[in-house]
């Protein structure tokens, strides 16, 4: 019986988040005295497969057909029961992103699993088995049992630190049964937005609001965001007025992010928006307004013109550099 | 085609959160209920598929006690031609969805909200694909039926996928599946209590998770400020003292 992780991969390549859900993985294997196996579906060079197992993998199943390029959910969910019925997984674990969130829920009625998603921390409690999950759109904190044998996860994007342990992982070429009237999903198009830090991997990301005053006003968060390696983002008035695109918006309706820093310039910080960011580790405001309830959720803060700020911090960060 | 949507009923979002009986359920008192958000832009979505044609009628369904009747006496006037409720309390996804599996085997397409404020479960849609052998796609930003035909805009990191699937399907929809919620006309209202809310009994599911306690947010640490004169110096904070840069 091992714990089985869904390692997803972008392009042939797994990222921090595939790593940490790993090292999540071999902490709950270590404590039920069992093993990992990872499950990788897609074209992935097996150095690439090689390297889940400096996270604590034992066992790679590589699924490789094209034919699940499409992500097919049924047909994913299939595959990933499959795999878990045969190592006898009784936790089975996914990044709680899109695609985690789309197949992790099949899988649980897959397998009679209980299923939460969102977890943020290894269990509170082995037996029963107990996890941490953030509700009411990160205003409080829940502690959910689960009443089955097999759980099915989705765990946290950066809440947990990648572990190098360096296993000797055996890779073993997986190849399920295809269900009938599994991959019916058929890509027509797709539109990637190039050359940008995606939000959802931004270990800092810098965000205007309404208080920049115009989206001709970019340009200084922008160059803020180059110097760190930012992404960007918006609050929803940003986006809903055509200044940023909406791929831009954080908030409760928006993305939900949780990076190592969020910068917050001209945002007043309303609980929507707040339910979007208040994960981040450090949340800095700038407002020219004191009592803007932003100042409230953030950890340092400056009252003033985003203007006169923006400018000072590029020169400081500048100055970092040399 | 015919649509059934899933409504939820959520606390307002500006609720302020407490808890009761010692932290192990949510406080109910008070509360002004509306439609979970994103169900909310999924029927929306839907009343434009009926207006031009491409559906004939739309059903939402809602598990809950009789105090979410007045939330689907909202959305039959935002335009639902009927609305289901099944007599149970929603404590567990997985219950929700077999309890929603009863009566939604006949649709076309099913629109789920990509998760539910109050929650955060982000399960039930995917869950009744699996239960009902539907397919499903998640994601999802926009939803056109042409000649018959679902094409869906899915999110992908950094981009968005135009594809086609097969029905019978649950759509999983998020921001962008509707610019803006519909909000009903006073003629919606008045229509909405003529139009049929049927209430079901529960058939008998174990809840496979159980909600045992909730905590709240120890208070932030008082926020430090930075003159705005000297805001480099947020520079050598975040880096030395924060280490986040």
């Amino acid at each position: 019986m091992s714990i089985l992780v869904y390692t997803e991969n972008w392009d042939g390549k797994f990222k921090k988040l595939s790593y940490e859900l790993v090292s999540f993985a071999a902490a709950i294997a270590k404590e039920l005295e069992s093993s990992v196996t990872a499950i990788s579906i897609g074209n992935v060079s097996e150095e690439e497969l090689k390297s889940l197992g400096n996270y604590g993998a034992n066992k790679v199943l590589n699924l490789v057909d094209d034919k699940y390029n499409s992500l097919d959910n049924k047909a994913l969910s299939s595959a990933i029961g499959s795999a878990s019925i045969e190592e006898c997984s009784k936790v089975v674990l996914f990044a709680n992103n899109n695609l985690g969130k789309a197949v992790a829920p099949r899988v649980s009625v897959k397998l009679n699993a209980g299923f939460v998603s969102g977890v943020t921390a290894l269990p509170v409690n082995y037996d029963p088995f107990v996890v941490k999950k953030k509700v009411f759109t990160g205003k409080a904190t829940a502690n959910v049992k689960f009443n089955t044998d097999v759980k099915v996860i989705t765990f946290s994007q950066n809440s947990y630190e990648v572990v190098e342990t360096g296993n000797n992982v055996i890779i073993e070429a997986f190849n399920p049964a295809v269900g009938e009237g599994d991959f019916t999903t058929v890509v027509k198009d797709t539109n990637k937005v190039t050359g940008q830090v995606l939000l959802s991997d931004a270990e800092i990301v810098v965000a205007g609001g309404r208080g920049m005053k115009s989206g001709d006003n970019w340009s200084g968060l922008e160059e803020l965001a180059t110097l760190l390696g930012a992404g960007l983002a918006c609050s929803r008035p940003v986006s809903d007025e055509g200044w940023r695109s909406h791929s831009e918006h954080v908030g409760q309706t928006g993305k939900i992010i949780a990076p190592n820093l969020y910068f917050a310039f001209g945002i007043s910080g309303a609980i929507q928006h707040l339910g979007g960011v208040s994960s981040s580790k450090v949340i800095v405001a700038v407002n020219k307004d004191a009592d803007a309830p932003i100042f409230e959720a953030s950890d340092y803060g400056i009252v003033g013109d985003v203007n006169i700020v923006i400018p000072k911090l590029i020169e400081g960060l500048q100055e970092l550099k040399t | 085609m015919n649509i059934l949507v899933l409504i939820s009923n959520v606390p307002d979002t500006t609720t302020k959160i407490r808890f009761v009986g010692d932290n192990t359920a949510f406080d109910d008192i008070g509360i002004q209920w509306i439609i979970n958000p994103w169900d909310e832009l999924a029927l929306t979505r839907a009343m434009e598929l009926k207006e031009a044609g491409e559906i004939e009628k739309i059903t939402v369904a809602n598990v809950g006690t009789k105090a979410t009747e007045p939330t689907l006496r909202k959305a039959l006037a935002v335009g639902a031609d009927e609305a289901i409720r099944i007599n149970a309390e929603a404590n567990d996804a997985y219950f929700v969805a077999k309890q929603l599996a009863e009566v939604a085997s006949d649709y076309d397409i099913i629109l789920a909200g990509i998760e539910a404020s109050d929650y955060n479960g982000s399960a039930v849609g995917g869950m009744l694909a699996e239960i009902l052998d539907f397919n499903s796609v998640s994601a999802v930003s926009g939803l056109n039926i042409e000649d018959g035909e679902l094409i869906v805009n899915r999110e992908i990191d950094g981009g968005v996928q135009i594809l086609t699937i097969g029905a019978p399907v649950v759509c999983i929809v998020q921001k962008g599946i509707a610019k803006e919620p519909r909000i009903p006309a006073m003629r919606g209202i008045m229509m909405a209590r003529k139009k049929p809310l049927n209430v079901v009994d529960p058939v008998t599911v174990e809840d496979r998770t159980s909600f045992e306690s909730f905590e709240l947010p120890p208070p932030k640490a008082a926020c430090i400020m930075v003159e705005e004169d000297n805001a480099q110096d947020l520079i050598t904070l975040l880096h030395e003292e924060a280490k986040v840069i």
